[in-house]
């Protein structure tokens, strides 16, 4: 309960320490949401007015200190474009985002750890060369690739799925799995391949421990030799890069809502850099940075649950 | 092997619940779905400019005037108008029956609020009111305007097309600071904005305006009654180009508003898709920063144009030959009620770098970095900065290209040194006057970056302004650009058609400049 208890005080100095460094840096970077507003005609009259009402005028730390204010009272801000709140922009996007990492993860792992299983309990065999082999393709292939291929066969091709556009489950399965198929599919074949050559690589460690040795003399059952004694002992790195998958996830989800036209957080975030919605941008930071501390506490408290050495 | 009991019923359950989501959701049987040219983020087409936010203002406000397909100024919200025999006086009547979408009748006084604050802001708007002596609301449907000046375009000023469209909001909303964005999205127009559907970077919703009330007459370009025959409209923003024309193609979308250049070919052999381009089509900007030497020096300038193969330009921005007017070397639109060729003779031959080196010569230049603003979209402006960078080189000049996005470029051009040449485009709605032409002011700090400064350019373009008749008008447009090509506060580097693809299953698709979304039917 006290690991629990600090390691929640300490999201406090990363996250404030992450505001300074994303603060700094987006004020310190060239461009000016004023002169996007202002437009092609505005002259240097109208862009100061600009800039006067959105306070853009103010010295930086008064900048900050305004918003570090408005952090404090639960506030993220306004967009400066949109005038919408920030905490609702980022709302709207977290569902699409949410369900496609999710998803993406829950396709590598139910694919990635049978294959890694079997790959190295048959090392050596053709089923272990060709899942390297495959591995490797889809490692190599950048997600734009496989998506673009895939919405050219099942889409253009076919027509089974639609080419882009996002589905909430509240408009029915039906939608919400036709729309999240094809980019789950070229999302996840990257994580699958990762997971799958750990899988293997930890699996094959452990198989040739002492102990497997032992149990295989003692005749226990293969089902059992791998799963309940191998692949347990195999856990904790497999997890591990689950968890940094998930949080790769969440940001590195940008190339797949671009190709199929998603609305997450990760485009969210794209489109507020182009266009310097300074106040977007820090929240949206905010946001990812306390959800990375949380999926990295919530990995090291699953190491105990596969590991009963590790206690904190 | 039977499926385990839990497993069995949750799926059971999904598959229910989904099938009941499915039954419950509404449906829009005829639903327009846009592509549209981008990503809506802001909500006032007079704070401003942008094409995306002009649109979204044709979607849910009215003017009081509009242009018809002809460019003839047609009342649209005003019912009649009459005007004193010295042009000085004028006075409008709105049409009866007109209301905001929130159920509140047009008053005279809205109107009046709305063009203050368009006159605050807009580079037409601010030569009329210039003018204006007194405006001000009679009745409730009544308002007049006395000019301490003459004014010839008023109405074609009231009609004007393009940004910033005069769009007539309530009063209270007109009231805010022209700098300051608006928070309500009340208009007269034939759509209603759905902003509990508005998902900023993917989906802007319009439904139909049970309140408007659509002129008598046929749709007549922006003119005419807008009879609106969809129950709603989806703006489905698209950012990647490819996943775009995908999803048009496989008819996902109904209209794909401005398909990159180089989609063209592929789009017109489709037999499902219809391209249509105004008419007018856009202008090419190059512009020179007039404060930076040596294009402080107008010899500089002129040199740029001996620099110039328009067909070079636009081949390069990939437009097929059937969508480029050839060499337009009017400043106010090939094709426009203003097109001249006044003052264009020395530079009818084209492309010379000889030229361009001895001009560049004579203005003083002697070998400083020259630099370039080269955006890394939209293509368009990115593929004419590559042309003059590689021209300039030609003609021996010292260039820096410096790559950017378009928002450090818009940034960057806004500083007044460190820059010396980028580029733009503007649609012909927007060029084809001196009174809407932006870019072709020349009062120093108050013109657009480039900041031109020719005092007798400014008198012409008051004296255009300032002249009822057409016949003397069109020898100021003359004498106008004459001087402009003079002064050159910026080379146009060509004319070219954006076309607007559609399906095949629309029908009433007005080809206006602008996708107006009134009139269409889908099959």
């Amino acid at each position: 309960m006290n690991y629990l208890l600090k390691r929640l005080l300490a999201v406090i100095p990363v996250l404030a320490v992450v505001a300074v460094i994303v603060f700094l840096l987006l004020h310190l970077a060239p461009g000016d949401p004023a002169v996007i507003i202002g437009g092609d005609t505005a002259s240097a009259e109208d862009i100061e007015r600009i800039r006067e009402t959105l306070g853009l005028n103010r010295p930086l730390p008064e900048q900050f200190f305004h918003w570090v204010g408005q952090i404090l009272q639960g506030n993220l801000g306004t967009s400066v474009f949109t005038g919408m709140p920030v905490a609702e922009m980022i709302m709207q996007r977290v569902e699409p985002t949410l369900w496609i990492s999710a998803l993406t993860m829950l396709f590598a792992v139910v694919f990635a750890v049978p294959m890694g299983i079997v790959a190295a309990w048959k090392a050596g065999t053709w089923f272990d060369r060709a899942i390297s082999g495959l591995a490797v393709a889809a490692f190599s292939l950048p997600v734009f690739v496989i998506g673009y291929g895939l919405v050219y066969g099942f889409s253009t091709r076919l027509g089974w799925f639609p080419v882009q556009g996002f589905k909430s489950l509240s408009d029915g399965f039906v939608p919400f799995i036709r729309h999240l198929a094809l980019p789950v599919i070229s999302g996840g074949l990257i994580y699958m391949a990762l997971l799958a050559r750990m899988t293997r690589s930890t699996m094959l460690e452990v198989l040739g421990e002492d102990y497997i040795r032992t149990a295989r003399a003692k005749g226990l059952s293969k089902r059992r030799l791998l799963l309940r004694h191998a692949l347990k002992n195999a856990a904790v790195p497999i997890v591990t890069t689950i968890g940094l998958g998930i949080a790769m996830l969440l940001s590195g989800v940008i190339v797949t809502e671009s190709v199929f036209a998603i609305p997450g957080i990760g485009r969210l975030t794209v489109d507020s850099i182009l266009r310097r919605d300074y106040p977007v941008i820090q929240g949206i930071v905010l946001v990812t940075a306390t959800a990375y501390v949380v999926i990295n506490l919530v990995t090291d408290l699953l190491y105990g649950l596969f590991d009963p050495r590790i206690r904190y | 092997m039977r499926m385990p009991t839990l497993f069995r019923n949750s799926i059971l359950t999904v598959c229910l619940l989904s099938g009941t989501v499915l039954v419950s959701q509404p449906a829009f049987a005829a639903t327009i779905h846009m592509i549209p040219q981008g990503d809506l983020k802001i909500l006032d087409p007079i704070q401003n400019p942008g094409y995306i936010t002009r649109n979204h203002g044709y979607m849910i406000y009215d003017t009081l005037f509009a242009q018809n397909a002809a460019g003839v100024v047609k009342p649209q919200m005003v019912d009649g108008w009459t005007v004193s025999a010295d042009k000085k006086s004028w006075s409008f009547k709105l049409r009866d029956g007109l209301k905001w979408s929130d159920g509140s009748p047009v008053t005279a006084a809205d109107c009046v609020a709305s063009l203050k604050r368009w006159g605050a802001k807009d580079v037409s708007g601010r030569l009329l009111f210039a003018a204006i002596g007194d405006i001000k609301a009679v009745d409730a449907s009544n308002f007049s305007i006395t000019l301490k000046a003459p004014f010839g375009p008023v109405l074609e000023m009231l009609g004007k097309p393009s940004s910033n469209v005069p769009f007539m909001m309530p009063e209270r909303i007109a009231a805010t600071d022209p700098n300051e964005q608006i928070k309500e999205t009340i208009g007269s127009g034939p759509f209603v904005f759905k902003r509990d559907e508005w998902v900023p970077g993917n989906k802007v919703v319009y439904i139909k305006n049970p309140l408007y009330v659509p002129r008598k007459e046929p749709s007549d370009g922006l003119a005419g009654g807008k009879v609106v025959k969809v129950d709603r409209v989806e703006w489905n923003y698209i950012p990647d180009q490819n996943t775009a024309l995908t999803a048009f193609r496989n008819g996902e979308m109904d209209i794909y508003e401005l398909p990159p250049a180089d989609f063209i070919p592929t789009l017109t052999t489709d037999a499902n898709i219809k391209l249509a381009a105004d008419p007018l089509g856009n202008q090419g900007w190059l512009r020179p920063n007039h404060l930076a030497a040596p294009f402080d020096n107008p010899k500089a300038r002129q040199a740029l144009y001996f620099l110039v193969n328009q067909g070079e330009y636009l081949a390069a921005a990939g437009f097929p030959e059937a969508y480029r007017h050839k060499t337009c070397m009017a400043y106010f639109m090939c094709g426009s009620l203003n097109e001249s060729s006044s003052g264009a003779a020395p530079y009818a031959g084209g492309k010379d770098l000889e030229k361009a080196k001895k001009l560049l010569q004579e203005a003083g230049y002697k070998g400083e970095k020259i630099v370039v603003l080269t955006p890394s979209e939209p293509p368009v402006q990115a593929a004419a900065a590559m042309v003059t960078v590689q021209n300039l080189k030609k003609a021996g000049v010292n260039v820096e290209a410096q790559a950017m996005d378009w928002s450090t470029l818009l940034a960057r051009r806004s500083k007044k040194d460190g820059w010396h040449i980028f580029h733009t485009f503007s649609v012909g709605a927007d060029v084809f006057s001196p009174a809407v032409n932006a870019y072709a002011q020349a009062n120093c700090d108050k013109a657009p970056s480039g900041w031109p400064c020719d005092t007798k350019l400014e008198e012409l373009r008051a004296a255009w302004v300032a002249e009822s008749d057409t016949t003397k008008r069109k020898a100021i447009t003359d004498d106008l650009q004459k001087r402009m090509y003079e002064v050159v506060p910026y080379v146009n580097f060509g004319q070219f058609f954006q076309p607007m693809a559609y399906r095949n299953t629309l029908s009433g698709v007005l080809n206006v400049g602008v996708p107006v979304m009134w009139n269409i039917e889908k099959k």
